[in-house]
Formats: C-alpha cells, structure tokens, sequence
C-alpha cells in the first residue's frame, strides 16, 4: 500500500465555469462601484458583510486544513487541496477592507466620538482609527504567513513526496492554533461587535468563529462533492468520505446554535437594558423575520436535513445542505450588520446583492487560477492512498 | 460424545483483514445469510462486505430523544404555567428560552439512556450470556490476533461439506466446527423461576423495611435545631438569675402601656360624674362612629332609637328608656361610668369599646335624645 500507486490524471476545469465566475464577478462590481457612488453608507456596510464572509471563508478554510493536518486525518488527504484553494482567498482580502478603511467614519460611530459619551471615550485606547487599522493589518499579514507556509510545504511534498513536509506542516499548524483563536475573534469585535460601540458580548468571537468553520466547511463540501463526483479528483473515493463533511457540517451547526442560544439566553435572562437593546434591535418591526429566518436557515433546515447518517453521504443531500449552511452564513452577517444601519425596517434592495454576487465570481475565479496552476490532489501526501481506501 | 452434540456452526480462521473481508464477499456471494464475522478490532468497511442493513438503533434514541423532549416541555409547561403559576423575574409563566437548556438536557439523557439499553437488552439479547462460541480455541484465536467466520447451521443454505469446501477454497488457515453444550439448549433462566422470584421479592421487602426502619426510625435526627434551642428565658420558665425564681419579670412600678389610659373611679359612679370631661369634639366623623358602636353593642337592649323598645324586649328585665330624664341629666362623665363598669344587669363594655369609641356612643347618644326632647331654637 504505497503511495505510487494513486494514479491521478490532471484535468482542467471546464470553460463555462471561468465564463460564470467572470459574469458573476463583473455584474457585482458593477454593482458595488455604483453602490460606492449612490449610498456610500449603506455599501459600507455591505462591505463589512462581504469582508467578513470572505474572510470566514479563506481564513476558515486554512484552520480547516490546520486542524487536518493536528488531527493527523486520513479521510480528507484527497479533498486538502480544495481547502488549501479557499484559503487562498487570504491574499486577495485587502480587496475588500481598503475601500472599508476608506470609509470608517460612515459605519463605525466610535471613530469621532462625542465628548459626552463617556464610554466610547474610555473605550478609545482600543478602539481608535490607526489601531484599528494596524490590527487589520498585521492580523491579515500573519494569515498570508501562515498561508505561505503551509501550502508551500504541500506544494513541495507533490514533487519530492518527502514524509517530512507533513511533519514540518503539523508545526506550522500547531503554532496557526493560537494565532487563528486570537484573530479570529479580534476580527469579530473589530468589525461586527464595533458596529454597536456600547453593546459587549463576551461569546462574541466564538460566534463568528463557529460561523467561520461552517462557512469554510460548506463552500469546501459546494466544490468537493461535484469535482469528486465528475472525476476532478482521484478515482476510488468512496461515500464513506463524504459522511466526515457531513458530520463536521452537522455538528457546527449544532456548535452554532449551541454559542447562539448562549448568547441570547444570558442576555434574555439577565434582561439589562445595555444588553438586550441589541436583541431588541433584530426583534423590531420587521428584523422579527429576519431573526426568525436566521434559525430557519442556519439551524432547522440543516440539522433536519443532515441528521440521519446516509443523508451525511448522499452527495446530492450535501450540496443542498452546504449551499443552505453558506446562504445562511451570509444572511447571520447580514443580521450582525445590516440593523446597525436602519433601525426597525429592513433594507433590501440591489445594493445588497453586488457583494455576495461579486464574492461568488471571486471565489471560482481564484479556485481556477489555482486549479490551473496546481494538482487538486496532494499526490505525494502519505495519507492519501489510505484516505482514498476509507471506509466507515 | 460428539455425535449427542448438534452443530453450531463452522468457523474459519484467517490470517489478515483483508483476506477475512475478501472472504466475507465471497461467503454473502454464495447466499448465505445466517453468519458472523469476528476481529480482535473493529474493521473499516466489514458493514459493507457483509452486507449489514442500516442499524436500527438510531430509531430508539430518534423516538426516546423526542419523546424525552416533549415531556420535558409539558412537564414544566404544566408546573410553571398551569399547575403553580409564580412569575419569576417578571418573564412570562411560559418562558420557552429558559426551558430550552433543560429539555435539550432531557432530550440527550432518554435518547442515550434508550439507546444503551436498547442495545443491551434487545440488540445484546442480554441476559443471555452463554454461547456456543465462548470457550472455543475459535474464539481466543480472533479476540487475539486472527480474524475468522462463522457460519450458522442453521442457515437455510447450509451444508457441512459445501461449507468446508469453500472455506477450504477460500483458504483458511483452520477450520473448527463448532457445538453447543447440552446445556446450553435445555438450559432456563433461572431468573424466572417462581422460587427465585419469591426470594427476590422476600429480600426487597427485608431490605427496604430494614432501611426504612434504620434511617427513620433508629438513625432519625432532627434536621437542625438551632432555632429551637436558644439561650434564652421563654416565658414561664424558671429563672436562676432573680431570687425569687421568676422568668418574667414586673414592670418599673408606675409604667402605662401604650394606648392604655387608666380608669380611676372604679366604683365611684358619680366622681366620674363630676370630674371626667368628654374629650371627643363633636364632629360628623366621631357622630358616625358613635352610631356604628351604638347600634352593634347598644341598640341589642336600648333599641336604635335609645327608647328601650329593642327586638329583645320581654326576654329579659326590661332596658330602660335612655330618654328619661334622669339620663338626660347625667353628665357625660357618668354615663361614661356606666358604659366601662356597668350597671344593674348590664355588663361592663370597657372591652368591646375603646375609650374613644365611648366617648363617640355618647356623643351619639345625645343627640338620639335632642331627637326625641329638641329645645325651641332648634326648630327656628
């Protein structure tokens, strides 16, 4: 049982995928840029959604790998590479947080606060423009680092199919742990807990976190299913493997429900007006749907839909799921942010679309760039044989 | 020996997973249905070779979680909203938020709970805990380090010799055939026998009513008694600090309880005439009061006009009229007298009317009078 024997054939992607991901990213920056024009206030904040989801799903996906590579995982050796792919996503984040830089003063209030307001002058030390800024930025450098990193030793391990790279890997993700917990949640306060300057909830980050993993889990599982299926990756996997995704799928789901209802129940109960004013702000007018259909998408249909153990292999099951789950990643942002930005009525409307329109082009722009330059499969990874072999 | 005995199964050893997991395909290929595949550890993919059908445990914890949830919800539905209604932090009486933890508890506690017995006692078949394989050189062969098959004799396939030749094909590194024990098939529980039932039942009874009788009755302790037992003197206790042995003491000679306004004409009628002052103005408040004290304790005898004409008239010496003039002529002070000591057969009222309260009857009393005996200005 040697790792020779895993034949992998080099496929490219077909031309129509290029072709939508190209539509798709263009429509949403045409969108965007007119929304940058129109409403600058209300892009702004749509751009928080944006970066923050794209983040979730790059610097998610990166833990992902981490994570695989601690556990020392044998189910997902052929599917690394597409987390790997996603995680790429990193490089491309200051897209999304320089035009955000450019207008802090329309979406974040402590940015100028007044003098009376004795809170957010006590909270200046930490929340001040350039600090601000110069979190985002080393926070973001440190992601690439880790990125570089891990992908150039995996990279490395398909020409030389030295042992030691996974070694070396298991390191470098080991040191990622406490550098992603960190960031991860500073970013959540940063950008989303900011939003409400005078409102604090201490299981903020992990909220965003739990998120996070179930978004880079989802948009792994959207490409992982169909390049298995149609043959993208290597021959031989069986659905064994897919039953891990939809485990993990399930079980964050459970994660974030479990953070969430934390979350609300202490402020619930405690009932202090600092606190709940938040809730109240998601309850009123007509944000009670929203909020209801946060639980609806994020959580019922979901854990429905992947509770029994065949419909966690039924690849047809998991894509639904994992479209549902991503969908529903983007809408808890858009509950996060979007009430900050007018109280009691909701706001939809085509300024909300450029984002995710744009995100979707970006992500299958950014996978074919990279499946053309790498192979899909970590073939000299010593896992791999072994992972194609799983079974339950 | 051997032939008394009747065929279990025929049981192959095999040296590595993957020739037991080639040889279990060949075993479902040839349509047997009744066998067994046995490993020192769980094998990957052995459900799939064998070509096991989905466990159905996953419907024991699926009814039992849900059930579990649901009583959990009525439960304290019942309890909180129906039952014992309290509003506890000013949150609704159903308060679904506060319910969510414990019947997520409650849910994961049955389902599990269900899900092992379940799996004991119906999947496991326990107690029955004999079987032909327990003891044979099959089975510490693969609890150990090999892997093997057993198949059943009574599968409907079954046939010793087709059986060896395919384990003998397959090639097995040995091939045991397996017996039950007599025992075995004639064997019954004891546990279901009337004498051990009895026994049981007999021992249940002794241990309860032995422990109900140790712990309440020998080992019974008051909870705490702090309370009860103070350092302290109760009343009517006798006392070692004062000499003359008294727990409760007098109080300092010339102290006046508060409220209470001593009565000192006690048998000197016409003193209290002379020198007590009525202290009640007259005013509509102390009119009203007067009337409501006088038509309770009064009116029974005088009649509610005072003319001694009540309802119970005949059934005892007759009440005067209180519009005689002698009584028009007593001074307040000496009707006072009356009403706190009594006279002739009436009783004393000091402890139904406090002092104030017959001051107001006799307030109320004068002017019942002036009804009945009204000067001349007072009917310009």
């Amino acid at each position: 049982m040697s790792s020779s024997t895993v034949e992998y054939q080099k496929k490219e992607l077909p031309a129509k995928v290029k072709t939508v991901g190209m539509t798709l990213l263009l429509v949403g920056l045409i969108i965007v840029v007119l929304g940058y024009i129109v409403n600058p206030t209300r892009t702004a904040y749509n751009n928080i959604i944006g970066f923050t989801f794209l983040a979730s799903i790059g610097v998610g996906s990166l833990f992902f790998v981490a994570i695989e590579y601690l556990a020392g995982a044998v189910w997902s050796a052929p599917f690394r590479r597409v987390g790997e792919f996603l995680s790429s996503l990193i490089i491309i984040l200051p897209l999304l947080f320089i035009p955000l830089l450019l207008n802090m003063n329309n979406v974040f209030h402590w940015t100028h606060p007044a003098p009376a307001d004795k809170i957010l002058v006590e909270k200046a030390p930490y929340l001040n423009v350039n600090f601000f800024i110069i979190r985002v930025v080393v926070f973001w450098l440190l992601w690439l680092a880790f990125y570089y990193f891990i992908t150039k030793n995996s990279r490395k391990q398909d020409q030389t199919k030295d042992q030691l790279l996974t070694k070396k890997n298991i390191k470098i993700s080991a040191l990622f742990m406490p550098v992603f917990a960190l960031t991860i949640s500073f970013t959540a306060i940063d950008w989303l807990m900011s939003l409400a300057p005078h409102w604090f909830s201490t299981i903020f980050g992990v909220y965003y976190f739990s998120g996070t993993v179930l978004a880079a889990l989802a948009a792994a599982t959207i490409f992982i299913i169909p390049l298995s299926e149609k043959g993208y990756l290597v021959k031989g996997i069986h659905t064994d493997s897919y039953y891990s995704l939809g485990a993990l799928l399930f079980a964050f789901t459970n994660f974030w429900a479990y953070i969430a209802f934390s979350q609300f129940l202490l402020i619930w109960y405690a009932n202090l007006p600092e606190e709940t004013i938040w809730f109240l702000a998601r309850w009123e007018g007509n944000w009670k749907f929203v909020t209801i259909g946060l639980l609806v998408f994020r959580f019922l249909i979901p854990y429905v839909g992947l509770l029994s153990q065949p419909s966690k292999m039924n690849p047809k099951r998991l894509i639904i799921m994992a479209s549902v789950i991503l969908f529903a990643h983007y809408f808890d942002l858009y509950w996060l942010t979007a009430p900050n930005f007018s109280k009691g009525e909701v706001t939809f409307g085509w300024i909300e679309l450029g984002f995710p329109i744009m995100i979707a082009g970006l992500i299958i722009l950014v996978f074919i760039y990279k499946t053309k330059k790498e192979n899909l499969v970590p073939i000299g990874d010593p896992k791999l044989k072994r992972g194609i072999d799983f079974r339950l | 020996m051997m032939s008394e005995k009747i065929l279990y199964s025929f049981t192959a050893i095999f040296d590595s997973p993957d020739e037991v997991s080639h040889a279990t395909e060949k075993v479902v290929e040839q349509g047997y249905t009744k066998f067994d595949v046995h490993s020192p550890y769980p094998l990957h993919g052995m459900d799939d070779a064998m070509k096991l059908p989905p466990s159905k445990l996953g419907y024991v914890a699926l009814v039992f979680g849900l059930s579990g949830m649901v009583a959990a919800l009525l439960t304290m539905w019942w309890i909180s909203a129906v039952d014992y209604p309290i509003v506890i932090g000013g949150k609704p009486l159903f308060s679904f938020p506060a319910y969510i933890p414990i019947v997520f508890e409650i849910t994961v506690l049955s389902a599990s709970i269900a899900t092992v017995l379940a799996m004991l006692f119906v999947f496991f078949k326990l107690p029955n805990n004999s079987h032909p394989l327990h003891g044979t050189e099959y089975m510490k062969k693969v609890s150990s380090d090999k892997y093997g098959i057993s198949i059943q004799a009574e599968d409907p396939k079954f046939d010793e010799a087709s059986v060896r030749k395919l384990f003998e094909s397959l090639q097995a590194r040995e091939i045991y055939s397996i017996y039950w024990d007599n025992e075995e098939l004639t064997h019954k529980h004891k546990i279901l026998e009337p004498k051990f039932l009895t026994f049981l039942f007999v021992v249940a009874i002794i241990s309860s009513g032995t422990a109900y009788f140790t712990l309440n009755k020998l080992m019974y302790m008051i909870p705490f008694n702090w309370m009860m037992d103070q350092p302290k003197q109760s009343a009517q206790q006798k006392s070692l600090v004062f000499s003359d042995g008294f727990g409760m003491r007098q109080p300092v000679a010339g102290t006046v309880a508060r409220g209470y306004m001593p009565y000192e004409f006690k048998g000197k009628p016409d003193v209290a005439g002379e020198k007590l002052i009525n202290p009640i103005p007259i005013s509509i408040e102390s009119l009203k009061l007067g009337q409501v004290k006088f038509d309770i304790y009064c009116s029974p005898c005088h009649g509610y006009h005072a003319e001694g004409n009540s309802r119970l008239r005949g059934q005892f010496p007759n009440p005067p009229s209180l519009h005689s003039e002698k009584v028009r002529n007593w001074s307040d002070g000496r009707i006072f007298a009356v009403l706190t000591e009594g006279q002739n057969i009436m009783p004393s009222y000091a402890t139904q009317l406090s002092v104030d309260e017959r001051w107001a009857v006799i307030n109320y009393l004068r002017v019942l009078q002036r009804a009945l005996d009204a000067k001349e200005t007072d009917l310009q």
